[in-house]
Order: C-alpha cells, then sequence, then structure tokens
C-alpha cells in the first residue's frame, strides 16, 4: 500500500484519455488499494480517478456516505470501465479536485444517471444515481476522458438561485440553462 | 512574485474590448494580475483587479492614461495587504427574493452577521418589471450555525413576505 502523487494543473497528462481495463490479476487488486489510500490521503476526497495519479486506465472510487447531511448513496464504490448509459435533469452544484488545488467553482451535471460498470473483480455492476453520487462519478469519470471540472466549469453568477425554483416544480426534466453565460 | 500588491478599480460606460485594453496596457509593461472580477452593473462597465509588479502608481495611471481618458472612465488605485492561494470553500448558500423596497440587503446580512456568518459572495439585482421590481439577492458564505438556526434567523423577512431559501452547499472534492 502506497499513497501515490497526485497530477496537478497544468500537467499536460491530466488531459490524457484512459485505456479501458482488461485484465484483474493481481497488480490490479495493490493500485486498486493505493488508489483508495491516496484518496482517503487527500484532504476531503470523496473520489478519485486513476488518471489522477498517472495510471491511464479506466477505474474509479466514489464513496459519497460520508457527507455532512446524508445523501441518497451506493456507499463505497470501485468502477472499473465504467460507462453513463442514461442522463437525466441538470444543476449546478460546487465542486473542487485534487488536481486543482485551491479553487472551487460550479459545475453544471445531470442530477440522475445510470451507470454500468465492472467491480474490481472484473463482475458487472449497474447502479442509479442521484444527485451528489451522480455528480461524483460524472466529475470522476470525465478524468477518464481527459476533462477536468475546470473545463465545464460556470460562472458564480449562473443561475444558483433559478435551480430552487425548477426543485420546487420537480427536480425531473428542468431545462437546462444559463451554461452559455460563462464569464471569462 | 512581489508582493507588493495594489487594487485597481476601474468604472465607466460598459463596452466590448475595454478588459483586453486595460490588461493589454497592463502586460506590456510587467504589471501581473492577481484575482480580478469584472461585473456589469446597471450598464456600467466595472472591475477590480489585483496588480502586483514594479509600476507605483503614478506609473499604473500612466499605462492605464490611454485607455481611461478615450473611454472616460474612473481609476482608482490603493495599496493592499493580499495574499493568493488562500480561498474560503463556502458551505452555505442563501437567496432572497421579494417585491424591491427600501433595506432588504441591510436586514439579510444584520441577520446573518449576528450569527457570525461569513460573506464570501454576494449578488444582488433587480428583476420583474418597472412597474413592480423584484429583489432577488443570492449569498454564499461560511456558516458557523445550522441551516435551520439561520432560517429562523431570516424568519421574519418571510413572514414580510420576503422568499428566503437556506441551502447547504456540500462542495465534491475529487
Amino acid at each position: 500500500m502506497a499513497v501515490l502523487d497526485i497530477l496537478k494543473l497544468p500537467d499536460p497528462r491530466l488531459k490524457q484519455v484512459s485505456e479501458p481495463v482488461t485484465g484483474f490479476d493481481a497488480a490490479l487488486q495493490a493500485f486498486i488499494d493505493d488508489l483508495e489510500e491516496t484518496r482517503q490521503a487527500g484532504p476531503a476526497a470523496v473520489g478519485i480517478a486513476a488518471p489522477q495519479v498517472g495510471v491511464f486506465r479506466r477505474i474509479v472510487i466514489i464513496d459519497c456516505s460520508t457527507t455532512r447531511k446524508p445523501v441518497p448513496n451506493h456507499g463505497h464504490l470501485i468502477l472499473v470501465n465504467p460507462e453513463i448509459t442514461h442522463w437525466e435533469g441538470y444543476e449546478p452544484g460546487r465542486e473542487g479536485c485534487l488536481s486543482v488545488p485551491d479553487y472551487t467553482g460550479n459545475v453544471i451535471r445531470a442530477t440522475q444517471i445510470r451507470l454500468s460498470a465492472l467491480d474490481r473483480h472484473g463482475e458487472p455492476v449497474e447502479y442509479e444515481m442521484e444527485g451528489y453520487e451522480a455528480r461524483a462519478a460524472q466529475h470522476e469519470i470525465d478524468h477518464l476522458d481527459g476533462i477536468l471540472f475546470v473545463d465545464r466549469v460556470v460562472s458564480r453568477r449562473t443561475d444558483l438561485f433559478r435551480r430552487k425554483v425548477y426543485q420546487k416544480g420537480g427536480k425531473k426534466n428542468v431545462t437546462t440553462k444559463g451554461t452559455k453565460n460563462t464569464k471569462d | 512574485m512581489s508582493e507588493n500588491w495594489r487594487m485597481l478599480t476601474l468604472i465607466g460606460r460598459d463596452a466590448p474590448g475595454i478588459v483586453a485594453a486595460v490588461t493589454g496596457a497592463l502586460a506590456d509593461s510587467g504589471v501581473t494580475l492577481g484575482e480580478t472580477s469584472m461585473l456589469r452593473l446597471g450598464g456600467n462597465f466595472t472591475i477590480m483587479m489585483m496588480v502586483s509588479g514594479e509600476a507605483d502608481e503614478a506609473r499604473l495611471r500612466a499605462l492605464l492614461a490611454p485607455v481611461i481618458e478615450a473611454r472616460g472612465m474612473c481609476l482608482h488605485v490603493d495599496p493592499i495587504e493580499a495574499r493568493l492561494h488562500e480561498h474560503l470553500v463556502p458551505n452555505v448558500q442563501v437567496s432572497v427574493s421579494g417585491a424591491d423596497r427600501v433595506g432588504i440587503v441591510a436586514q439579510v446580512t444584520a441577520a446573518l452577521a449576528e450569527g457570525g456568518f461569513n460573506i464570501l459572495d454576494l449578488d444582488s439585482d433587480l428583476a420583474g418589471t418597472e412597474a413592480e421590481p423584484v429583489y432577488i439577492l443570492l449569498i454564499t458564505g461560511i456558516a458557523t450555525e445550522s441551516v435551520e438556526q439561520i432560517e429562523q434567523r431570516l424568519a421574519p423577512l418571510r413572514a414580510g413576505g420576503v422568499s428566503v431559501n437556506v441551502t447547504p452547499i456540500e462542495t465534491y472534492i475529487g
């Protein structure tokens, strides 16, 4: 077990697209343990993706069971070759990243997703996720495609007020708004 | 990097190209930017920029004189104590809206201040129509009290017909 070094912006490797995992051998298990140890060492890190430690394989870990206010979640998840198969709804929320120290910003994410993946032993799994956990999965899967939250961040003035209005009318099928209002 | 920071505040009639003209003049003379914020307020261009470098106030004014004079803008330059890389992360958002009247911001922020709420970001705006203006106020900050306690502090506003939403901000880090 070891805490691995986190790649940080502007390291160009964070833009690299990761390759699917094909073998579930002992080396993979050891790496997943290291990735988890690194996640736990990161300040307040809820999730982590393999490319953040310079391993360009499609592996992410999320654990949304420890928020201040409990949110719907599936506990500690190791997701290998994850694919989002369904998106619904949009809402902004605040994100930060181990690879982008000292910056947080608002990002618009789907509020409900369906996701298929393999577990650490190669067994297929499927999850329906909502809210914060759906955000976590989208943030981490973005890393696998070389996308950082700063590539998606919207202005702090964008849409945060309207979000509440949408929620009162029901979270589903909300209109996506304001994504073009980013400010340089 | 020099720790010799100044806050440069620039105000004028809004038009395309102001940021480019201002930052271009600064960059050409090696002036470094720190954190900046540009907003359009009531049709006015406003920007505040942390700047640092060898240039003193007189030099900064000279650098920007052509842009300022051409566009009839106002400039303030103030020495500041500043540090970068010390962002605070908000944990609560307060949004308020209601029929416009004098004192909404004062009332909301006084209630928050009593509870030790540290405002990190505040925007307010007038929506609606001229006949029926609606005041909208958005605050994010760091609360030491619970959402319920803050709601209680703001309850008198709600009773006065103002809509108040207090929501926790759970920042995702990953």
